[in-house]
C-alpha cells in the first residue's frame, strides 16, 4: 500500500445544506489509491451527502475538490465518471430490460470500423472483466434475472471498464447474504491490489474491521476522526459516532410486562423465512435483529396481512387468526410502521391530518362523509402527544423534517388503537436528537401497555430498547436472548449465522 | 386584490376566466348565442360527454384511465335498439343495457386489478372489443323507431324551461360525484391511491376493490349515457359516439386533473365542460366545422399543460437572474 | 480450491450460461410465438379454403399491411422510449390529403417533389410532437391526444378551401402507380415497407443511438446519470415517427386513390394493436421492429382470413380488441412464470 503517495481524492472544507438542514459542515477528507477506506456514521451523519457530492449529483456550497492532484468542480455524474470516480449506490442504477454486457457498456459501446456497435467485442470484454473478478456471470444474462448482489457486481464491472480510479460503495452489504458479502470482499481486495481507491460506506462495524485499512467517522455532518482500523476498537468507534456514552442514549423506562398478546408458531414463507416462532407480551418490546435481507420485514409483512404465510400459525390474545389484509390486521389490533417513510408510510402531498386519519376514516366520518373537525381534533391530539413540530395539522407532510414525518407516521398508527405495534427501522434517516425522542415515545408506549416489535439494524438501539431479542439469519431464528443475556457479540454472531 | 389574484392563479380561476372569454366571444360572434334555444342546443350536445367525464375524473385521479367508455356507450345503445326492435318492453331493454355496462366494467376492472395490467393498454383493447361487438350485434343497420315517451327523455325539456331532461340527470349525477370525491371517505381514498398507491395499501385501503368499483362505475355510467344518446338521436347505431372517449379525457385534463393521478377537482372539470360546450356552440353558430372545433379543443389541451410548464421555466429563469443581479448589487 | 468446489464453480457457471440462454430464448419467444400463431391461422384457414394459400393472397395480405407496418415502425421507436404517439392517424391523414391535393393542383410536377413534400410535412408534424413532449415536458399521452385533434383539424382547414374529396381522376397516374408498380415481381409497397423495417431494425440493433433508445425506456433516471441525451433521443423518435407517417401518407394517397378529410381516422388503434401484439412493451425498454411488423402481419392475416371465410368484416374490430387483450395477458403470464422460474432456480443454486 502506502509509501505516502498523493491522495487520489482530496476534499477540503466541504459544506452542504438542504433546506434548513446542514448536511455537511466544513469537512476535510482524503482518499489514497490502493486503500480501502471506510466511512462510518449514523444515519444523518452526512455519509450519503458526501457520496453524492463525489458522484457529481450534488454541488457543495463551499469547499474545494481535488481529483488526482488537480482542482476540479464536480458538476455532473458524467464528469465525475470521466474523472474516474465510480459510485455504486444502494439502489443499482441499471437497465432491467438489457443484458449484462449492455449494462456495463451503455453509452460507451465499442465500435467496429464502420461505427456500428461491436457486439462480439463487447461481450468478449465483459466476459473477460467478469472472469478477472472471478465472477461466474455470463455477459448475455438479462439483468432482470439477477439478484441485488449480482447487480452490484455488474456495477463494479462497469466501474472497472471505465478505468475507475475511485470506487465508492454506498452500503453495499445492505441486501447481501453472508456468502455474497464474502464474495464482494474478495473482489474489493483484488481491486485494492490493482491500486483502486475504495470508499466503503457502512455502519456495520464488523465488516469495517474485516475489510478496511483506514476509517473515518462522521457525526452530524462533521468530520470527527480518521485513523487506521488497526488502531481502533469498536467501543471507541461507537463513541465517536454517537458522541456520548452508550447508556445515556436510549432512555428506557421499565414497563410492566403482562400476558401474551401475540404468539407466532412455526411461521414459514417459502424462500423468505422458515419456522419463525416467538411470543410477545403486553408492555414488552421485542427486538427483531439481523442483517438486512434476513427476513425481518418479511415477517412483519405477513403479520400485517400484506403477504401470506404458507404454513404456521398466528395467535392473537389466545385466538388463532388468519390475517388476510392490512385492514384485517388493523381490525385485529395490529399496526405496522413501515421501513420506507416516503414510499409506504406517508402520502407526501397530503396534510398531517389527512395522513393521520387515512387508516381510520370510518372514525372521522358519518354516513361515508368526512367530518373535517373530527379529523383535525384527532390529528391535533396526537401531534401534541408526540410533539410534532409544525404550523398546524393542515401542513403538508412533505415540508416536515424527517423526524417529524416519522412522528406523523407513528401518530397515524397509534390512532388505530393497536395492541401490537410493529416498528420497522423507526429511526432510520432521523437526526440524533429526534431519535432520542422517538425512543422515549416507544418506551412510553410500552409502558402504557402496548406490545411492540422493534425491527432494527442498529445493534445499540436493539440492545438498549428490547426486553427480548430474536435474531434472524437468512430467514431462520438463530438466536433468542432475554435482555440480560443479550450482548453485541452474541447478537452479531447469531445475525451472521454463526450462532447456536 | 391580492386575494383575487391568488384565486385567479389557481387552475379553476383561470378556467372561469376562460369561460367568461368564451361567452363574450360567443355573443360577439353571433346574435343567436344568448337565446334560450341556443342554451338548450349548447347543453344537450355535451350531455353524454359531461356524464362520462364524471367517473373518468375519479378514475384518472386514482391513477388509471378508461378509454373504452364511448365503445360501451355504442354497445349499450345497440343492445337497447336490438331488444326494442325484437319487441321487448323499454324498461327491460334499458335494464339489460345497464347490465351490459356492468359486465363491461367488470372485465376492465378485473384485467387491471387481478392481472395487474396497465389500464391504458387494457382499455384500448376493450375499446376495440366493445365497439367491435356493437358492430357484430347490429352490423351496418340502425334502429330508429323508438317511442316518443323514450325519445322525449333525450331531447325533451323540463316543462316551462329550456333545460333538457338529461340535464336534470346530469345535475343529480354531478351532485353525487362532487359529494363522493370531495367530501367522502371514498374520495379521500382515491386521492391517496392516486398520490401513492403503496402508502394507501399500507394504510388499509383496499386498492384493488376501489379500482374495480371505479371501472364498473365508469362503464355503468357510460351505459346510462348510451341510453340518453339513443333517446336523443332516436337512433341506435354501432358507430354512435365514435371517438368520444378522447373528448371525455380531454375535458377532464383540461379541467386541471393531472394525468398521473392524485390531483384535480370536479369543479375544474365542470368548468372545462362548459368551456368546451360554449366554444363548440359558438363556433358552430358561425358555421365553423366540427373538426375545426376539435382543433381548437386540441390546442387548448396542449396549452393547458404546456402553458404552466413554460411559465414555471420562465419563473426559474427570472429568479436566477434576480439572484445574480441581487448578489452583484451586494458587492 | 478443492476439486469439489471447483466443480461447484463450473456447474454454477454452466447453469448461469444455461439460464442466460433460457432467458434470451424466452425474449425471442414473442417473435417465435407470433410466427407460430401466423402458421396456425394459415393452416386452419388454408385447410378450409385452399385459395388462402396462394401467392396472390399472401401478396394481398402484405399489401394491406405495408402502410400500417411503416407507421408501426415509427410508433415502435416512440414506445421504446416509454412514450406513445396517438397522432399517427391524423399525421397520415393530413399528409395523404396534402400530397394528393398537391398533385391535383400541379399535375405536371416531378413525382419526387410531391413525395418529398409529403415526407417533409410529416417530419414537421413529428418535430412539433417532439418539441412539445421533450422540451415542453408535456406527457406524451396528453400531447399526442391534442395533436391528434389539431392535425386532423388542419386537414379540414385545407379541405375547406378546396373540394372536400380528391378522386383518382384528379391526380396524375404515375402517382397512383406508386401503389401498383412491381419490382422484380414484388409490389413496390411491400418492398418499401420491408426496406424501412430492415433499415430501422438495423439501426436499433447496431447504432449507439438505437441502443440508447432502449436505455431511455428501460430506466430514464439511470440513462440521465450516464449522460444519455434523453430529450434529444425522445425528440428524434417523435420526429422519425412523423417522417414515417409522412411517407405512409404519400403511399396511402397513391393506394387508396379517393382521398378525403377523414383518411386514416382510427389508424392509431390499429398501430398500437400491431405494436402491442408484436411484443413491444408499452412501458418501454424492450421490443423489436421485427415483432411490430409481425404483429401487423398477424392482424392483417386475420383480417384476410375473415374475408376469405366469408365471416362478416364486422368481427374485425372485436378481434383487434381481443388480440390486444390477449397479447397483454399473455405477456403478464410469461413474466410471472419467468420470475418464478428464475427465483426457483436461484434457490436451488
Amino acid at each position: 500500500m502506502t509509501n505516502f503517495p498523493e491522495p487520489i481524492v482530496e476534499l477540503s472544507g466541504i459544506a452542504k445544506h438542504f433546506g434548513g438542514v446542514q448536511a455537511l459542515r466544513g469537512v476535510d477528507f482524503r482518499l489514497f489509491p490502493g486503500e480501502v477506506h471506510a466511512l462510518v456514521g449514523e444515519n444523518g451523519a452526512g455519509k450519503s451527502t458526501l457520496v453524492k457530492i463525489l458522484a457529481g449529483i450534488h454541488r457543495p456550497d463551499a469547499g474545494g475538490v481535488k481529483v488526482g492532484g488537480e482542482v476540479v468542480e464536480l458538476r455532473s455524474p458524467i464528469q465525475a465518471q470521466a474523472l474516474g470516480i465510480a459510485v455504486v449506490q444502494q439502489e443499482p442504477m441499471l437497465f432491467p430490460d438489457l443484458d449484462v454486457a449492455e449494462n456495463v457498456f451503455m453509452g460507451r459501446h465499442p465500435r467496429d470500423r464502420f461505427g456500428r456497435v461491436d457486439w462480439k467485442r463487447m461481450h468478449r470484454e465483459v466476459n473477460q472483466l467478469l472472469a478477472s473478478l472471478d465472477v461466474s456471470l455470463s455477459s448475455h444474462t438479462p439483468l432482470q434475472g439477477l439478484s441485488v448482489a449480482e447487480q452490484q457486481l455488474v456495477e463494479i464491472a462497469k466501474a472497472l471498464s471505465m478505468q475507475a480510479r475511485v470506487l465508492v460503495l454506498d452500503e453495499p452489504t445492505a441486501a447481501l447474504s453472508a456468502h455474497e458479502v464474502e464474495e464482494l470482499f474478495t473482489i474489493v481486495k483484488q481491486l485494492r491490489e490493482r491500486g483502486v481507491a475504495i470508499l466503503f460506506v457502512s455502519h456495520r462495524l464488523e465488516e469495517v474491521f474485516k475489510i478496511a485499512d483506514r476509517l473515518t467517522v462522521f457525526r452530524d455532518g462533521a468530520h470527527i476522526i480518521t485513523a487506521p482500523v488497526s488502531e481502533m476498537t469498536t467501543e471507541e468507534i461507537i463513541k465517536h459516532m454517537v458522541g456520548r456514552e452508550l447508556s445515556n442514549l436510549f432512555p428506557k423506562s421499565e414497563a410492566e410486562i403482562g400476558e401474551v398478546v401475540l404468539e407466532v408458531r412455526h411461521l414459514t414463507r417459502a424462500g423468505v423465512f422458515a419456522d419463525v416462532s416467538f411470543q410477545l407480551r403486553r408492555g414488552e418490546i421485542l427486538g427483531l435483529a439481523g442483517l438486512v435481507g434476513a427476513g425481518r420485514t418479511e415477517v412483519a409483512r405477513v403479520l400485517f396481512g400484506i403477504d401470506r404465510a404458507e404454513s404456521g400459525e398466528i395467535w392473537l390474545k389466545g385466538k388463532k387468526v388468519r390475517i388476510r389484509s392490512p385492514q384485517h390486521a388493523m381490525d385485529n389490533g395490529i399496526a405496522y410502521v413501515p421501513e420506507d417513510r416516503h414510499q409506504q408510510g406517508l402520502v407526501m402531498n397530503f396534510s398531517i391530518a389527512a395522513n393521520v386519519t387515512l387508516p381510520i376514516l370510518q372514525q372521522v366520518s358519518r354516513l361515508g362523509l368526512i367530518y373535517p373537525r373530527r379529523e383535525q381534533k384527532i390529528a391535533a391530539e396526537y401531534s401534541r402527544q408526540l410533539r410534532v413540530r409544525s404550523t398546524g395539522v393542515e401542513q403538508l407532510v412533505n415540508t416536515l423534517s424527517g423526524g417529524n414525518q416519522q412522528k406523523v407516521v407513528l401518530s397515524k398508527w397509534l390512532a388505530t388503537n393497536p395492541s401490537v405495534l410493529i416498528l420497522d427501522e423507526p429511526t432510520r434517516g432521523i437526526d440524533v436528537g429526534a431519535k432520542a425522542e422517538v425512543h422515549r415515545i416507544i418506551s412510553d408506549l410500552a409502558g402504557s401497555g402496548l406490545a411492540i416489535i422493534l425491527i432494527s439494524s442498529e445493534l445499540p438501539e436493539v440492545l438498549a430498547m428490547a426486553d427480548q431479542v430474536i435474531v434472524l439469519h437468512e430467514g431462520r431464528v438463530t438466536g433468542a436472548f432475554a435482555r440480560s443475556e443479550a450482548t453485541q457479540e452474541r447478537v452479531m454472531f447469531a445475525a451472521t449465522g454463526q450462532g447456536r | 386584490m391580492k386575494r383575487l389574484k391568488s384565486l385567479l392563479i389557481t387552475w379553476e380561476g383561470l378556467l372561469v376566466l376562460l369561460l367568461l372569454i368564451s361567452v363574450v366571444m360567443g355573443s360577439v360572434l353571433s346574435p343567436f348565442f344568448m337565446s334560450g334555444f341556443n342554451f338548450y342546443a349548447l347543453t344537450s350536445n355535451i350531455m353524454e360527454i359531461a356524464i362520462m367525464a364524471l367517473p373518468m375524473t375519479l378514475i384518472i385521479i386514482a391513477g388509471e384511465i378508461d378509454l373504452s367508455v364511448a365503445s360501451v356507450l355504442g354497445l349499450t345503445s345497440v343492445v337497447l335498439g336490438l331488444l326494442w326492435e325484437r319487441g321487448y318492453p323499454m324498461w327491460f331493454a334499458i335494464g339489460v343495457a345497464l347490465l351490459v355496462g356492468l359486465v363491461a366494467g367488470c372485465l376492465n376492472g378485473l384485467l387491471v386489478t387481478k392481472l395487474a395490467l396497465p389500464s391504458l393498454v387494457v382499455t384500448i383493447g376493450t375499446l376495440a372489443l366493445y365497439r367491435g361487438l356493437a358492430y357484430v350485434v347490429l352490423g351496418d343497420q340502425a334502429v330508429s323507431n323508438f317511442p316518443s315517451s323514450f325519445t322525449s327523455l333525450g331531447f325533451g325539456t323540463i316543462p316551462g324551461t329550456e333545460i333538457p331532461w338529461s340535464g336534470l340527470i346530469l345535475a343529480i349525477l354531478v351532485l353525487i360525484f362532487v359529494v363522493v370525491l370531495h367530501f367522502s371517505r371514498l374520495g379521500r381514498q382515491l386521492y391517496a391511491i392516486g398520490n401513492n398507491k403503496e402508502a394507501a395499501r399500507f394504510s388499509g385501503v383496499n386498492v384493488s376493490r376501489v379500482k374495480l368499483m371505479l371501472f364498473i362505475l365508469s362503464s355503468v355510467i357510460a351505459a346510462l349515457a348510451g341510453v340518453i344518446f339513443t333517446a336523443r338521436f332516436s337512433s341506435a347505431r354501432p358507430d354512435n359516439a365514435l371517438g368520444f372517449e378522447l373528448y371525455v379525457v380531454t375535458v377532464v385534463l383540461l379541467g386541471g386533473v393531472n394525468i398521473f393521478g392524485g390531483r384535480g377537482s370536479l369543479l375544474g372539470v365542470m368548468l372545462a365542460i362548459f368551456i368546451v360546450a360554449v366554444l363548440q356552440n359558438a363556433l358552430g353558430l358561425v358555421n365553423i366545422s366540427g373538426d375545426i372545433q376539435s382543433l381548437t379543443i386540441g390546442l387548448l389541451l396542449i396549452l393547458s399543460v404546456l402553458g404552466p410548464n413554460i411559465a414555471r421555466r420562465i419563473q426559474v429563469v427570472i429568479t436566477r437572474w434576480r439572484l445574480v443581479a441581487g448578489s452583484s448589487k451586494q458587492v | 480450491m478443492t476439486t469439489t468446489s471447483q466443480e461447484v464453480e463450473r456447474a454454477k457457471q454452466r447453469s448461469q450460461v444455461g439460464q442466460a440462454r433460457l432467458l434470451g430464448l424466452v425474449s425471442r419467444v414473442r417473435e417465435l410465438g407470433l410466427l407460430i400463431v401466423l402458421l396456425f391461422i394459415i393452416f386452419i384457414v388454408g385447410i378450409q379454403v385452399p385459395r388462402f394459400l396462394s401467392i396472390d393472397n399472401f401478396e394481398q395480405i402484405l399489401l394491406s399491411v405495408a402502410i400500417l407496418a411503416i407507421v408501426a415502425v415509427g410508433e415502435t421507436l416512440v414506445v421504446l422510449t416509454r412514450n406513445v404517439d396517438l397522432s399517427v392517424g391524423s399525421m397520415v391523414g393530413v399528409t395523404a390529403f396534402v400530397t394528393a391535393y398537391f398533385f391535383k393542383q400541379l399535375p405536371n410536377v416531378n413525382l419526387l417533389l410531391g413525395i418529398l413534400l409529403g415526407c417533409a410535412l410529416g417530419l414537421v408534424l413529428g418535430i412539433i410532437n417532439g418539441l412539445i413532449v421533450s422540451f415542453g415536458r408535456v406527457p406524451a399521452i396528453v400531447a399526442t391526444l391534442g395533436t391528434l385533434y389539431v392535425y386532423r383539424g388542419l386537414v379540414f382547414v385545407t379541405a375547406a378551401n378546396t373540394t372536400s374529396q380528391i378522386n383518382a381522376s384528379d391526380v396524375p397516374t404515375d402517382y397512383l402507380a406508386l401503389a401498383t408498380t412491381q419490382i422484380f415481381g414484388i409490389p413496390a409497397l411491400i418492398l418499401i415497407a420491408a426496406v424501412i423495417a430492415i433499415i430501422i431494425g438495423y439501426f436499433l440493433h447496431a447504432s449507439h443511438s438505437g441502443r440508447q433508445l432502449y436505455a431511455v425506456g428501460s430506466n430514464p433516471e439511470a440513462a440521465d446519470m450516464i449522460g444519455i441525451r434523453r430529450n434529444w433521443l425522445v425528440f428524434g423518435a417523435f420526429a422519425a415517427s412523423g417522417l414515417l407517417c409522412g411517407l405512409a401518407g404519400v403511399l396511402w394517397g397513391a393506394r387508396f386513390a379517393t382521398v378525403d378529410a377523414t383518411n386514416a381516422t382510427g389508424l392509431e388503434l390499429q398501430v398500437i394493436a400491431a405494436v402491442v401484439v408484436g411484443g413491444v412493451n408499452i412501458f418501454g425498454g424492450s421490443g423489436t421492429i421485427l415483432g411490430a411488423v409481425l404483429g401487423a402481419v398477424v392482424l392483417g392475416t386475420l383480417q384476410n382470413a375473415l374475408n376469405i371465410l366469408n365471416i362478416s368484416q364486422f368481427w374485425l374490430q372485436a378481434i383487434y380488441g381481443a388480440a390486444i387483450i390477449g397479447a397483454v395477458v399473455l405477456d403478464a403470464f410469461i413474466t410471472r412464470w419467468l420470475q418464478r422460474t428464475i427465483l426457483f432456480r436461484r434457490k436451488k443454486a
